[in-house]
């Protein structure tokens, strides 16, 4: 099990390497080191996931110390692997949904001579997930969560030489740094009152020392928040999300639907007691997933893009995962997590797929009856779409948001509010996605398919439909097989939930509620768009409205980004510098005057000693 | 007194005169001048070293004069003129 | 015996005053001699003899005529009295004589306020006395005056050497009327120039 360092390893080994020589391989090579990196990191996952299934470690934890990477004082911090059921299952993840990913894009990214800086910002990119997967101590954990954050920024931006992809780059990375500078804070205070940052150390000190509700809980609480709410693009930080579709679509399906965004999941997940010691902001966790995930489905029902549909969802769904976290269901947040994973990036490179063969056509209405043509995509976006949207029984979707929507009822914190939030986000989810689905592929048909997906494409494709099927058998509900496998294997570290309110709903009422409500989407969906007559998009007040994110761009450019642009402008002559110019420029001119002086002149000089010497007899005489 | 009147004299013409000559002439009068002084000031105390006094200064005047021709030679071959006014090439 | 001390010290004044304002060099140099011999009188009626002699034959004698003779080397000509009259105008004697005057004021009162006593003293101090002084406390004074001349001569010496200029042709510290007596003699470097030399 010492062989966990492996799996950031090798995807890191490959970054450097492809970034030094990358563009002097072949593109076989290139894509063979690339993918290759993150095939080795998930065996090497598999393989100390098996050892640790079977052999578990004393306290079902296990740690992997490297070096220590400072000492100061009383100030240490480990370079330290973490491995429990909790990273287990976001390492197994990552490294799979990731392979499968970097396979597909070997064949979706052009080839050009940027082929081997995608792979490298690709692979640092799933090195630093794993370090902020793994990380022992909070900081190791900030190092990855800075990482991440980079490498999106460089594979937002990726295709740089369009202006519109870098603002996106730009756009990504500030809003996100806002929540960083809230977690760094979270992490000064976290060490300065309790003086470590080992996480489990963390939360047994936090336990003892701290009361339930105090304000310095309270304070530590919030700012962790704010950092995973700016990570994960929740509210009000969720801004950047549809414009970093801007990047590459197997980067939007890696980051930006799998892994990255789920990382303040994973933060708030794994720091729970800090959350549990302040209820205040444990509610406003459930409450901001609650806003979220309706405010973005209700703006995924009025774009045109395909990807800014699933940018939109992956928003909302991240939404349901942070209600959960809200309530105290620990387990449903993961388990949310994993299935959402594979049925995202499923879906993203579906439309990754579609994109492709279009040659680039992003608009949803402009396509159409694709339905024979890429039958692969066709079934994917199905399958995808309906693991989104809850298909009762078969997908795994429907299991973890029923896990979730149950518990918004039955948990100590639960609230019928709650559970009729996330019905009504299962209503829309079930409408916008099958609305994308009947746009693009039923209908007549306005484009032309360029090119057919090619074998690597397809292969990611069907093994993620496979998984999207098969992943929810995992943690199935009392009802429909009883079998808690994956909240048993969590409860070692994720407190189980208690169910509290059992009264009128049920759990089968529950289940029975999101298979109406999944039917309804479908039904209206199919009444509105399968029969496109107009073939536009409704422009009205009400949509605009929504396709602008509910004008949170405009909200923000207003309020922050103009005010800030025209006080930079004001302040670009430097006052402060001003000062010491002004110094410089008087002594300038004081030199210039005293320039006159020197003529070079004889006399002149003369006559200056006469004078001089005058002026000195004057003030004898009046000394004496 | 005297001393006075004829080292001012002097000074005066330094700083008028533009020829080099001639301001050469001139620091010769304020040189006299001020021996003058000293040889009143050794008559005054009746010591004989305001005459030592003097024969000092007129031993450097001598040697003054001597190199100050030869760089006013030198002046004259490197600018046409004999101006005081043309060596002003440390102006600035 | 101090009207002559009077008489003489106003013609050196008087004298002096010509000086600076001549046009002419050498004019200016004969009003110079004349100042000189003035103050030579003063000198032997202070009391110092030697000192007067001294003065008349060595700042009267030699430096004096030293002046004659570079002035005549250079010869400087109508034209240059021509640049006198321009460059001497009443109006630049405005700021030197108001700064002389200024100076003469101040010098006065300061000597006024302490009182200057006799000027002209009873007795003479003769050339033996100044010879043991000399000789006596001053020794030191003289070796460094010694040291003084030797390197006042050297200094003549290198600073009146003739230039060479850049075609190799000499260029005489002499004006136009020696310059063919240069070119015929001395050394040349082209090739060219050698027929001259022939």
């Amino acid at each position: 099990m010492n062989l966990l360092w492996l799996a950031p390893a090798f995807p890191f080994v490959s970054a450097a390497l492809l970034a030094v020589f990358g563009t002097r391989l072949s593109r076989r090579l290139v894509a063979m080191i690339g993918s290759g990196s993150i095939g080795f990191s998930f065996l090497a996952a598999a393989f100390v996931s098996a050892r640790f299934l079977m052999q578990p470690p004393p306290g079902n934890a296990y740690v992997l110390p490297l070096w220590t990477w400072m000492a100061a004082a009383n100030f240490r911090i480990d370079a330290a692997f973490y491995l429990d059921p909790v990273s287990l299952l976001m390492l197994l993840v990552v490294t799979f949904v990731g392979f499968l990913i970097h396979v597909y894009s070997t064949e979706y990214m052009p080839y050009d001579r940027d082929y081997a800086r995608f792979f490298a910002y690709m692979n640092l990119f799933v090195a630093s997930m794993l370090v902020l997967i793994l990380g022992s101590n909070l900081l190791v954990l900030y190092l990855g969560w800075e990482g991440v954050g980079l490498c999106s920024y460089l594979l937002i931006g990726f295709w740089y030489r369009d202006p519109a992809n870098v603002r996106a780059a730009n756009k990504a990375f500030l809003v996100t740094r806002i929540g960083d500078t809230a977690f760094a804070i979270g992490l000064f205070l976290l060490f300065t009152k309790l003086g470590t940052l080992d996480i489990q150390q963390l939360m047994q000190l936090a336990q003892t020392h701290w009361a339930v509700g105090s304000s310095v809980a309270i304070a530590a609480a919030a700012l962790l928040l704010g950092g995973a709410v700016g990570k994960s693009a929740q509210l009000p930080l969720q801004t950047w999300l549809p414009d970093a579709m801007a990047g590459p679509t197997p980067t939007s399906a890696l980051i930006h639907a799998a892994t990255m965004v789920t990382a303040g999941v994973y933060l708030i997940a794994r720091t729970h007691v800090l959350f549990s010691l302040a209820p205040q902001v444990q509610l406003a966790v459930a409450v901001i997933g609650a806003a979220t995930l309706l405010i973005s489905a209700l703006s995924a029902l009025a774009q045109t893009d395909i990807k800014r549909v699933l940018a939109y969802s992956t928003i909302s769904q991240i939404g349901y995962m942070f209600l959960a976290l809200g309530l105290g269901a620990w387990s449903a947040a993961m388990f949310h997590f994993m299935t959402h994973a594979f049925f995202k990036a499923l879906l993203f490179l579906a439309a990754g797929s579609v994109i492709h063969a279009l040659h680039h056509e992003q608009n949803m209405f402009r396509m159409g009856g694709l339905r024979r043509e890429l039958p692969v995509a066709f079934w994917s976006f199905v399958i995808g779409g309906s693991a989104l949207a809850g298909l009762p029984l078969l997908t795994s979707g429907f299991y973890s948001k029923d896990l979730i929507l149950w518990q918004s009822w039955a948990g100590p914190n639960g609230n019928f509010l709650f559970w009729v939030c996330g019905m009504a986000g299962a209503l829309l989810t079930a409408l916008y996605i099958y609305r994308l689905i009947f746009l693009v592929f039923y209908g007549p048909s306005h484009a032309h398919v360029a090119a057919r997906p090619g074998r690597a494409m397809n292969f990611s494709l069907l093994v993620l439909c496979v998984f999207s099927l098969i992943g929810g058998f995992v943690d199935t509900p009392p009802n429909f097989g009883g079998v808690p496998a994956l909240s048993n294997f969590l409860n070692s570290t994720l407190p189980e939930l208690k169910e509290v309110h059992i009264g009128p709903i049920t759990e089968l009422f529950t289940a029975i509620c999101a298979s109406l409500v999944f039917a309804t989407g479908l039904i209206f969906a199919y009444a509105l768009y399968y029969r496109r007559h107009a073939g536009q998009p409704v422009r009205s007040m009400a949509a605009q409205f929504l396709f602008s994110g509910w004008g949170f761009d405009w909200l923000y450019s207003r309020a922050f980004v103009r005010p800030y642009v025209r006080l930079s402008h004001l302040l670009r002559g430097d006052a402060v510098d001003a000062l010491y110019r002004w110094l410089t420029d008087v002594i300038q001119a004081c030199h210039r005057g005293l320039r006159v002086t020197e003529t070079g002149h004889v006399r002149w000089y003369a006559s200056g000693l006469a004078i001089g010497s005058a002026l000195f007899i004057v003030f004898i005489w009046l000394a004496r | 007194m005297l001393a006075t009147v004829l080292f001012l004299l002097g000074l005066a013409g330094l700083l008028t005169r533009r020829n080099l000559i001639f301001t050469l002439m001139c620091v010769e009068i304020m040189l006299n001048a001020s021996g003058l002084a000293f040889v009143a000031a050794g008559a005054r105390w009746g010591q004989v070293d305001g005459q030592i006094m003097f024969l000092f200064i007129l031993t450097m005047a001598a040697a003054e004069v001597s190199v100050g021709l030869a760089l006013v030679l030198q002046f004259h071959l490197k600018h046409p003129t004999l101006d005081a006014d043309a060596a002003s090439e440390m102006k600035g | 015996m101090l009207a002559i001390f009077y008489i003489s010290s106003a013609v050196a004044v008087l004298a002096t005053l010509m000086t600076i304002t001549r046009r002419n060099a050498i004019h200016a140099l004969l009003y110079l001699i004349v100042s000189l011999l003035a103050i030579a009188i003063d000198f032997y009626l202070m009391g110092a003899p030697f000192v007067a002699a001294l003065e008349l034959i060595i700042y009267a004698g030699a430096i004096m005529v030293l002046f004659v003779f570079v002035v005549m080397m250079l010869n400087i000509g109508e034209q240059a009295s021509e640049t006198e009259r321009e460059w001497l105008r009443p109006r630049s004697w405005v700021g030197p004589g108001l700064l002389a005057v200024v100076l003469l004021v101040e010098v006065a009162s300061l000597l006024s306020l302490r009182g200057t006593g006799e000027r002209t003293g009873a007795d003479v101090i003769a050339s033996k006395q100044v010879g043991i002084a000399l000789f006596g406390p001053y020794v030191i004074g003289v070796e460094l005056s010694s040291l003084l001349l030797t390197a006042g001569l050297v200094g003549a010496y290198h600073l009146g050497r003739k230039v060479a200029s850049k075609e190799g042709e000499i260029r005489d510290i002499d004006t136009a009327g020696s310059r063919a007596v240069a070119r015929d003699s001395t050394v040349s470097a082209g090739p060219g120039r050698t027929s001259h030399a022939a």
